[in-house]
């Protein structure tokens, strides 16, 4: 091996010069740069252990707080409250955007640096649990006297039970419902929104005869499984079977209510592409659209578009069910539930805060602040939310809204499959049938792990 | 031997601190991924490593019997072969007309056609999907004017991967087209000279002069491209998610999906590596045909 002095032999004479000038210098601090080099990486390494490690080693009073979106943003400011009424406890607030949050919250509980309490949307609760990041709650709601069970609409309740063990609070609740522009529907002869699916097809055709061709009488986006999985439930279709380790799409209930529902796109009553939709409230102010089956999100948003002489033209229903036998058909229990972290170390603390966070006055005042629709129902009492008319229909709707399959395997169902299986038929790519063989094949693939956990704890 | 001790303690003293960075950050994650490939590791295990099963090859396997595999590495494929030589033509093309005599304020324009390189793809992609809007993308207001009827060029499912390479292409032409500018300066330029008074017409002179002269500028810009377009990820991710109908789904943002949306690690790292290895292939096919090339 050519060693390196030969090499620089070859070099220009000042370049040689600087070099052994260089070297000399290395030889005669080497040995004592070389152990101050070690002890610099080592102490740079370990410095940056220890301000990672900083966020979980503060005082024994504070305790941390993840919410996403705009609960993160807002809430803050109901925590001086909090702070005042116990006296020497610190809340610190972090907030997470909705799009990261999942990724957020794993990667924190697998450096295991999980927050002491958070939100969760509920349908994530079945994968943190799971995951085992998340603690039973069952004895700390035995001693509580704020949150007691029969204070929470049930379906909401039953969406943080998991083989009979609670794992979270509710803390706002949200689901889905008809929003529709009144006057039109009025036009096609329909003063009160459709109660039964025949009523809503019927009235869908109808108003279609009266708009011009590039104009919808309902919205139903394949890039939403929500409706698809809510009619589906409405038909008495059991989405997952053998105690959800096997997709049971191809059932004759589920069939027919997601043709019902494909047939709008089919036959030009609701939009194809998604793209074609940028701002649904502009294109309810247009009539483009007029009939859509959303979340309380959308309320301020529409109260924001729609003015002057449409202030009054649109409003909120219950869903409508497939037969006329009971009114308002089944929903879903959306919304977001409180959790503690298993691993913390303040979970007193951390429990008080969830209570005081479920307390009838901060629920009403998180409405205030945010609009987020309170879980405990003594809220509801409160005028603000008693006056608003378009809270009526949402209040109707909660007595009568389920959960979906709690497994931590449900999202990836429904966002990457089903969606994908509603736009292959709602495109003609695929008929019924096949979409929902092939939907099955898959969830029975993504369900292998979970029926392999199940045998082996029998 | 004193010399070489002191030869060792050199480099050690100077890549050790980049060798160990390397070796933390960049090997130890790429052997964990590819023993996590022959796992099923997933949410499951994340919380308990007892839940994962080491499973050989299943991963692999099953990723080849996966429709929507095909679909993203044929999508992929399409629009490396679109992309990538559209991508070399326009920033050659642009490069010669840059170095052209005529040209004045070189510098301006190089710098208008290098911005967008340097512009954040997500604000790129986002201004993008206003362009290509149905109703009121500027896209569809231009063709108005020669009477062509709206299209929705991300909705439907033909075009929505041409607006894609469209995009990406403008996004990248820039950054290739300085490094031929820096080819094109470095062909000497009497061999110009030479051809000029020789009677070589100007398209004789760019076939036998500047073509074979820019030929590893080329080797190099194409291997660049085709690399960085197998990685195709966040021009569909902000503007399609890989709709309609999957059209525009690509290797990578498979990968992303299946790994940090629904957390099954070990397909997402299985899948990593057959990319991984498709992009070397890539990459020798690329090596050797440039290589005949040049001595045919």
């Amino acid at each position: 091996m050519k060693n390196l002095s030969s090499r620089i032999a070859n070099r220009p004479r000042f370049v040689k010069q600087i070099n052994a000038d260089f070297i000399n210098l290395w030889r005669s601090v080497s040995s004592v740069k070389s152990a101050c080099y070690f002890l610099f990486l080592f102490s740079f390494l370990s410095l940056s252990l220890s301000l990672s490690c900083n966020k979980k080693s503060s005082s024994k009073t504070e305790i941390s707080f993840w919410a996403m979106g705009a609960e993160g943003e807002f809430v803050q400011k109901l925590v001086p409250e909090f702070e005042k009424q116990n006296p020497g406890i610190k809340v610190k607030v972090q907030m997470v955007p909705w799009t990261a949050a999942q990724e957020k919250l794993v990667t924190a509980y697998a450096s295991d640096n999980s927050p002491d309490v958070y939100q969760l949307g509920n349908t994530w609760v079945p994968q943190f649990s799971a995951l085992g990041a998340i603690e039973n709650l069952d004895s700390w709601i035995q001693k509580s006297s704020t949150i007691k069970r029969e204070k929470y609409f049930e379906g909401i309740w039953d969406t943080n039970v998991l083989d009979g063990k609670v794992y979270g609070i509710p803390w706002y609740v949200d689901t889905r419902i008809l929003f529709y522009r009144k006057d039109v529907l009025a036009k096609a002869g329909y003063s009160v929104p459709p109660k039964t699916w025949d009523e809503l097809y019927d009235c869908s055709k109808k108003i279609k005869a009266k708009l011009p061709a590039e104009k919808y009488p309902i919205y139903i986006p394949t890039n939403e499984w929500a409706p698809f999985v809510i009619f589906g439930l409405q038909a008495n279709a059991q989405l997952l079977k053998n105690n959800n380790s096997y997709g049971n799409f191809q059932s004759k209930e589920f069939q027919y209510a997601f043709s019902y529902l494909i047939n709008f796109i089919k036959q030009d009553l609701a939009p194809m592409s998604v793209s074609q939709v940028t701002n649904i409230y502009q294109a309810f102010a247009g009539e483009y659209l007029n009939m859509y089956i959303s979340g309380p999100w959308n309320i301020n948003e529409f109260k924001k578009w729609m003015t002057g002489d449409l202030a009054d033209k649109w409003m909120t229903a219950p869903l409508p069910n497939m037969s006329g036998v009971k009114y308002p058909g089944v929903s879903l229990a959306g919304g977001s539930s409180l959790v503690m972290s298993g691993h913390s170390k303040k979970k007193e603390l951390a429990w008080k805060f969830i209570e005081y966070l479920s307390t009838t006055k901060i629920q009403v005042e998180l409405y205030h602040l945010i609009n987020d629709l309170p879980a405990v129902k003594d809220a509801w009492e409160d005028t603000s939310l008693k006056d608003d008319i378009y809270l009526e229909a949402f209040y109707d709707q909660f007595q009568n809204v389920v959960a979906t399959p709690k497994i931590p395997e449900w999202e990836q169902i429904v966002f990457s499959k089903l969606q994908q299986y509603a736009e292959y038929t709602a495109r003609g790519v695929m008929t019924v049938d096949e979409a929902m063989k092939a939907m099955d094949q898959d969830v029975n693939k993504i369900l292998e792990k979970r029926r392999w956990m199940i045998s082996r704890n029998n | 031997m004193n010399s070489r001790n002191n030869n060792v303690k050199a480099l050690v003293f100077f890549l050790g601190p980049a060798m160990l960075a390397i070796f933390v950050f960049f090997c130890i994650p790429v052997l964990s991924a590819f023993v996590i490939s022959f796992t099923d590791f997933d949410i499951y295990s994340l919380g308990n490593f007892s839940n994962a099963r080491f499973i050989g090859l299943r991963n692999y396997t099953q990723l080849f019997e996966d429709p929507l595999f095909w679909i993203a590495l044929r999508n992929t494929f399409f629009f490396v072969i679109l992309a990538g030589p559209l991508s070399v033509a326009v920033s050659l093309f642009s490069a010669l007309l840059l170095n052209a005599k005529l040209v004045k304020f070189k510098g301006i324009f190089r710098l208008t056609y290098f911005m967008p390189v340097v512009t954040t793809l997500i604000a790129v992609a986002i201004v993008w999907r206003f362009i290509y809007h149905p109703r009121f993308g500027l896209l569809n207001y231009l063709l108005s004017f020669i009477h062509i009827n709206p299209v929705d060029w991300l909705g439907n499912p033909f075009w929505a991967m041409p607006a894609i390479v469209l995009m990406s292409v403008w996004k990248n032409f820039g950054y290739n087209m300085i490094i031929f500018i820096a080819g094109l300066n470095n062909i000497p330029s009497d061999l110009y000279e030479a051809a000029t008074i020789e009677g070589a017409s100007w398209w004789q002179q760019f076939r036998s002069i500047t073509l074979p002269m820019l030929a590893p500028t080329t080797l190099f810009i194409s291997l660049i491209t085709m690399i960085g377009y197998f990685q195709l990820f966040a021009e569909p991710y902000i503007m399609t998610q890989g709709g309609p109908l999957n059209k525009t789904l690509s290797i990578v943002q498979y990968l992303y999906q299946e790994g940090f949306r629904w957390w099954n690690m070990g397909y997402s790292a299985a899948i990593a590596f057959v990319l991984f290895f498709i992009i070397f292939l890539g990459s020798v096919i690329q090596t050797l045909v440039q290589k005949k090339l040049k001595h045919a």
